[in-house]
């Protein structure tokens, strides 16, 4: 039994392996998408170009001005001498926030009455507008504070200490990198087990294979593997290289790590078999791998919240293994959480990839063309 | 071999047989019409960025009429579900177990300090996993305490103020709903795909079953067969696009400040680009196998992450922006975000409009040059 799966396994490596285009897709990509996207996904903003409408000719404009000038963030690329040069800045997107003192600025500082700064942010990525906001808005705090200071006024009759705990620095970049990880091992697994029934039913040889001796859990397994050696083989170099490149803390055990990566692969190599087996030619084994694909990485928490989403949605992203694979990456790189504490995450990857096995291999047998 | 009427001619029979092809194996149907309504429907709905409601473990060490108040204004502000634990340990456990984002913690001298010269201090812990969600929490948080300062003050006859007021306004958005920016941003990813998805494998199928050797064999010049290839899968994808926008509009109630031609002009400009690079992907790769995965892998993610519809571009290094501009969906996500929101802002769509209709012609171009009527 084993020497017959074997034999499948190495004829479906040498399919995979022999043309080097092929061969291509399968290792350069990948590693060229986390180096792009480990950079690309971070919703910090580290470059906010902006403008100053100062009516204010008083020493706290001055002020506010040269506040915003230290600040890294920030980028001064226009100057705005009358309200009437705002709009166009803004609509043509070469600046994403305007800063408005008014001419009453100083006076109302000095008097003690409420001195207005006004914002105006370009919404149409209404987030990164926010995250502009909440920039400027902790540099105000600061300044408020160290004003208080200077004048001897008496502090707030409460403050908020706020620590993060994990993320100290809420540095987005750790959040996204163990989703790509998980992202890009479904990614790889899928194109090569979605395709992989479909291509021997559109070239006939599947056929050839179901009158052969080897039972249908022969073939199963024997299609089964390929991927996931491929897709064990890969998700290490990624996780290396989020390691050791990204600087990304794994602070888990890798043990369990492994575990998660194990299960996650029998489902995502479950469900692409499957698809496989329903894909009479490539390019339905294709679109269904596609189908898979685009709504498991959208909701699975990778880019907005699960908790965001309409209970309705929430309900199926219980279907969708990534879903898990993604908080077991989150919760073992950046909390170091015991393998106890993802059973509930575990199991449902386990499930996912027998049934999907099980139904995978019922459709070899009944669908036949 | 005629004169123009033969052109004609037969482009007509190419067509005609790309199009029994569509109907008869049903996967392009799907791919243009059902996938964009799928998606749009789960995705219009699933993401979200307007975080509300968040579950918040308040730990009061010692209840007083102050602590109850605060806990009061927490409750009465949409953005927390604030859940009273008895102490640090419950909160703590809750918080590792993802029960709660983070926990409000008001020491046991908080309203005697309160009154008092120093500032009482309200601990907030969040889990800082989730970085952005985390930032919103603070943010909220921020506001919170401060709301709820400025009425203690109104209440006991005294003002609370700071030195500096921050206000903001939103321009475009000024409901600062993520929907509005998410939606148009998904109907450039959805037609991306569609788009790519829908050519990527039609040249290398013809290769692959040998198809193409017995059109060689006919009359039909190469630039027919790729304009035969062109016309029906460019209908589709019109279709497709516009039942996503109808769909932006109708349901998702999306505001569209722009012109709906010009919307419809720069889409079809878009549609050439993603129909030509799915073309040029099929006749490099000549195998259905390589032509699939390498759509894969240049639509969906790039689209995703790389168009500046979700990812600001302006934070990313210099050398993935400039791969940004690869990619035909980064300019048509500033297209059509400015349309929808903003409206006919023509120093931003004629610029992406001409880089989007020069990589038209690179990739029809391309692929021309790449189809040869010879056997290798």
């Amino acid at each position: 039994m084993f020497s017959r799966i074997l034999a499948l396994v190495v004829k479906e490596f040498i399919t995979l392996l022999k043309e080097k285009r092929s061969r291509a897709v399968l290792i350069v990509p990948p590693l060229i998408q986390l180096l792009v996207f480990g950079y690309a996904a971070t919703y910090d903003l580290k470059h906010v170009p902006y403008a100053v409408y100062n009516e204010d000719a008083g020493s706290g404009g001055r002020r506010v001005v040269a506040m915003l000038r230290g600040s890294p963030v920030f980028t001064e690329s226009a100057t705005v001498a009358s309200i009437d040069e705002v709009a166009p800045l803004v609509d043509a997107r070469e600046v994403l926030l305007v800063v408005h003192i008014d001419a009453r600025f100083t006076r109302n500082l000095l008097a003690g009455q409420p001195a207005r700064l006004q914002l105006i942010v370009d919404g149409r990525n209404s987030n990164t507008a926010l995250i502009a906001v909440g920039y400027v808005r902790n540099l105000v705090t600061r300044f408020n504070r160290e004003w208080a200071d200077e004048r001897g006024l008496p502090a707030p009759p409460a403050v908020l200490e706020t620590r993060a705990w994990f993320n100290p620095n809420l540095e987005s970049r750790w959040f996204f990198l163990p989703g790509i990880i998980g992202i890009l091992t479904l990614l790889i697994t899928m194109v090569i087990t979605a395709m992989s029934v479909a291509r021997e039913r559109e070239q006939g040889t599947f056929d050839q294979l179901l009158v052969t001796p080897m039972t249908p859990v022969e073939v199963l397994a024997g299609k089964a593997l390929p991927g996931f050696i491929i897709g064990f083989l890969e998700a290490t170099a990624i996780t290396l290289i989020a390691v050791l490149w990204f600087d990304i803390p794994l602070r888990g055990s890798v043990a369990t790590l492994y575990g998660g990566l194990a299960l996650f692969l029998l489902s995502a190599v479950g469900v692409g078999l499957m698809i496989s087996a329903i894909a009479v030619t490539q390019q339905q084994g294709l679109l269904g791998a596609f189908l898979f694909m685009v709504p498991a990485v959208i909701l699975s928490g990778f880019a907005t919240p699960i908790a965001n989403m309409p209970t309705a949605i929430q309900l199926i992203t219980y279907a969708d293994p990534l879903r898990y694979f993604l908080i077991i990456l989150r919760k073992l790189f950046l909390e170091g959480a015991p393998a106890v504490a993802l059973l509930h995450q575990l199991w449902p990857m386990a499930l996912i990839g027998v049934a999907s096995m099980a139904l995978a291999g019922w459709l070899f047998r009944h669908r036949m063309y | 071999m005629s004169a123009r009427g033969g052109v004609l001619t037969r482009l007509r029979g190419l067509v005609r047989k790309e199009f029994l092809q569509i109907v008869r194996d049903p996967s392009s149907i799907a791919i243009a019409f059902i996938m964009p309504v799928a998606l749009l429907l789960l995705f219009g709905y699933g993401l979200s960025l307007d975080t509300d409601h968040v579950p918040v473990a308040v730990v009061t060490e010692h209840p007083s009429a102050d602590t109850t108040d605060f806990i009061g204004s927490l409750a009465g502000s949409r953005y927390f579900t604030p859940i009273v634990v008895r102490d640090m340990p419950v909160a703590e456990q809750a918080l590792l177990d993802g029960r709660v984002n983070a926990i409000v913690r008001l020491r046991s001298d908080f309203a005697a300090r309160k009154r008092g010269p120093d500032s009482a201090p309200v601990q907030l812990i969040i889990n800082g996993v989730d970085a952005n969600t985390a930032r919103l929490v603070q943010g909220y948080m921020e506001g919170a305490t401060t709301a709820w300062l400025a009425r203690r003050a109104a209440e006991r006859g005294q003002r609370f103020e700071r030195p500096v007021e921050v206000e903001h306004r939103v321009w475009f958005n000024p409901a600062v709903r993520s929907r509005n920016f998410l939606v148009p941003g998904l109907v450039v990813v959805i037609m991306t795909l569609t788009g790519a998805l829908l050519t990527a494998m039609v040249m290398a199928r013809e290769w692959e079953r040998g198809t193409m050797e017995a059109l060689i064999v006919t009359p039909v010049t190469i630039g027919e067969i790729l304009l035969g290839k062109l016309i029906p899968y460019f209908i589709l994808g019109i279709g497709g696009m516009l039942l996503s926008v109808a769909m932006a509009r109708g349901l998702f109630a999306v505001p569209m400040t722009g012109s709906f031609w010009l919307l419809f002009a720069t889409s079809a400009v878009f549609l050439l680009v993603a129909l030509g690079m799915g073309l040029f992907i099929s006749s490099v790769a000549r195998i259905q196998f390589v032509a699939g995965q390498i759509a894969l892998i240049t639509t969906f993610l790039p689209a995703f992450l790389l168009s500046g519809f979700i990812f600001e571009i302006r934070n990313m290094p210099a050398v993935v922006q400039a791969i940004t501009h690869l990619f035909a969906a980064r300019y048509f996500v500033a297209i059509v975000t400015t349309l929808f929101l903003a409206g006919d802002i023509w120093s931003v769509i004629v610029p992406n409009t001409l880089v989007l209709a020069l990589m038209a012609v690179i990739f029809l171009g391309l692929t021309r040059l790449k189809t040869h009527k010879r056997l290798e």
